[in-house]
């Protein structure tokens, strides 16, 4: 039975789903210490996706590749957790203000250093974002085919795989051929939950700069298991063009960003009783709003 | 060359709503810009589909017409707009965030290391000067947008790479013809020269969609629960208050992502506009991701226990109460008095 090289890409994001009153300081600048990181809500959905692929095909790997600050070797962690075979962080200061276009650079340059790959998966959007840009963009860049809002794989054989779909007023069953990106819509199955035992395998896995950063000396355990090196990669271990990175690589610039400023209508403000909702009612009747 | 372009979705012989409303948006834009307006069709069997799209005022219409090319597929619809743009040099492209446009953007806009913003809420034009290269660029197309969980609003430029592109949902922008007569060319595109026989490696096995039943963007009045419902069996009370009133049930994104009610519900930046008669806010806190997809309703009544939620601050009228008390009384009483 054919084996399946499988790539996740995944990304560390602020949990703005859970944005409290503190989240932007009295400048109008985002807080963002106050908004934990976590791993991208679909992005984990793919994972399970890639997971589901490698326990039906065993011999087949599951890696993650996340671009980030170095905080972000947790989003490798919490894959080997629940499953991955390993990661790599792509992380340096070159990256930094990168838009949709120039993350996909990045991380086709990336993938294409890492090679041989049957299937890329992807999480459809970000939360911080929400763009759904980045698994498009990505599989141009290395001309391969795309299919978004995968929700199910039904079959996977002879280098053909299909997907079932979500559309926005339907479904849609597709076949195609190896290799391809697929984007996972929020709408498939969630991610299965951390392995006790990985956790306790994987708990030391650190990235170089983790390391050094150690105060124990951890380096005998290091030597001994590889796997619990994560690769951190910076642009010089990948060939770019550096007028396609960062800042100066992305096409699209932020001219202004403004902070939300509420125009306050002049509103009448009426509790629950009864009396006053009744005055309520009549009055949008009168005025023809309702009835 | 350097027009405005709009990609048309064709669903069914049909020009999507969507596509009519970025028709509307783009005859604006190009008016404003003293450029034309070009559109592209492609799909099947589309030789009336020119009465369909010319009358929003579009000047030039490409129309690729092939069995092969409906329905809609990543890769060919790709190779024909990249090749299409890469000969008429569009200074501006416009597709709506469907579940088409936001597969078929991303693309195009890798192949041509163009910019793209997605799920605009407006779109203007205006000068930017940029102070490090100290170089002024008049007419770029701002994209304007919440982002960052909606506390922020930012506004996206595209200094120097063309097209200038941008996703807009449906219901966003409002769709009128120019003229029912107006005078457009249509040129019907070579398919063999812009798709290879290569880019149809997908083969679409079964496809179900359904025109939804629901009428969210058409309805009088919309009855809106958020995450303040607190629960599926709460919404209920949202479905006999709009079903006496006569209207259809929203929903915040937080609600749909609590699973309160399905996602075609969901109002705001990531899901419909809409512009009612009357808007009712139950449990909503009101972020501008939602308020993007219904401050222009006519009259909104917001129903929270919190005061300071900022949905009070555009409400009509703000009710301090709990949901439960409140909405069965609001019933008896527009009963009572339509007696």
């Amino acid at each position: 039975m054919k084996a399946y090289n499988i790539i996740v890409l995944a990304k560390q994001v602020p949990d703005t789903r859970n944005v409290g009153k503190d989240a932007m300081k009295a400048d109008g600048t985002i807080n963002r210490a106050v908004l934990p990181a976590i791993f991208n809500p679909e992005d984990l959905n793919a994972l399970e996706q890639a997971l589901r692929i490698k326990d039906k095909f065993p011999g087949s790997t599951v890696k993650i590749l996340t671009m980030g600050p170095g905080r972000a070797a947790d989003i490798i962690r919490e894959g080997l957790f629940r499953g991955a075979d390993g990661g790599i962080l792509l992380t340096d200061r070159a990256f930094a203000g990168s838009d949709t276009l120039a993350t996909s650079y990045a991380l086709g340059q990336a993938l294409k250093k890492m090679g041989n790959i049957d299937i890329i998966i992807a999480g459809r959007q970000a939360i911080d974002g929400d763009t759904a840009q980045v698994g498009p963009q990505v599989a141009e860049k290395l001309g391969m085919l795309q299919i978004t809002y995968v929700e199910e794989v039904i079959e996977l054989k002879s280098k053909k795989i299909t997907v079932k779909r979500r559309l926005e007023n339907g479904v849609e069953t597709v076949r195609c051929p190896l290799p391809l990106v697929m984007t996972v819509n929020g709408t498939a199955p969630d991610c299965r939950a951390r392995n006790a035992k990985r956790i306790m395998r994987y708990k030391h896995a650190k990235t170089v700069t983790e390391l050094q950063k150690e105060n124990e000396d951890y380096t005998h355990m290091y030597n001994d298991r590889p796997d619990l090196n994560i690769p951190e990669w910076t642009v010089n271990d990948i060939e770019t063009d550096p007028s396609q990175l960062g800042l100066n690589g992305s096409p699209t610039k932020v001219k202004t960003v403004e902070n939300v400023v509420l125009h306050a209508k002049d509103s009448k403000v009426i509790s629950a009783l009864d009396a006053e909702i009744e005055a309520m009612m009549i009055e949008l009747i009168e005025s023809h709003t309702i009835g | 060359m350097n027009n405005v372009f709009v990609y048309c979705e064709i669903e069914d012989g049909h020009v999507a709503e969507v596509s009519q409303e970025l028709l509307t948006k783009g005859r604006s834009l190009a008016d404003e810009l003293n450029c034309k307006l070009e559109a592209i069709a492609i799909g099947s069997q589309l030789d009336e589909i020119g009465k369909q799209i010319i009358p929003y005022g579009v000047d030039t219409l490409y129309i690729a017409d092939d069995k092969r090319l409906s329905p809609f597929q990543t890769l060919p619809h790709t190779s024909i707009v990249v090749n299409l743009f890469k000969e008429e040099k569009p200074q501006i492209a416009l597709m709506g965030a469907s579940s088409i446009g936001r597969d078929l953007g991303p693309r195009v806009s890798s192949a041509l290391h163009s910019g793209l913003t997605a799920d605009c809420t407006s779109l203007v034009i205006g000068d930017h000067f940029d102070k490090k290269q100290d170089k002024n660029y008049e007419n770029l197309l701002y994209q304007i947008r919440p982002a960052f969980g909606g506390n922020i609003i930012a506004t996206i430029i595209n200094p120097d790479c063309r097209p200038q592109m941008a996703t807009v949902r449906e219901g966003v922008m409002k769709k009128e013809i120019r003229d029912p007569k107006y005078k457009g060319k249509e040129v019907k595109l070579d398919v063999a020269k812009y798709v290879s026989d290569t880019d149809f490696v997908v083969e679409i096995i079964d496809r179900q969609v359904e025109k939804s039943k629901l009428n969210i963007k058409g309805a009088p009045i919309v009855v809106a629960g958020g995450y303040g419902m607190g629960s599926k069996e709460n919404f209920n009370l949202l479905y006999e208050l709009a079903d006496v009133l006569g209207g259809e049930v929203g929903a915040s994104r937080a609600a749909v992502d609590a699973g309160y009610t399905a996602h075609e519900r969901q109002i705001g930046q990531t899901g419909v506009t809409v512009r009612p008669k009357l808007y009712i806010a139950c449990g909503i806190s009101g972020q501008i991701q939602h308020r993007a997809g219904m401050e222009e309703s006519a009259q909104i009544i917001a129903i929270n226990t919190d005061p300071e939620a900022p949905i009070n601050a555009i409400a009509d009228y703000v009710i301090n109460g709990d949901v439960a008390e409140v909405i069965p009384k609001m019933i008896k009483y527009y009963k009572k008095n339509t007696k």
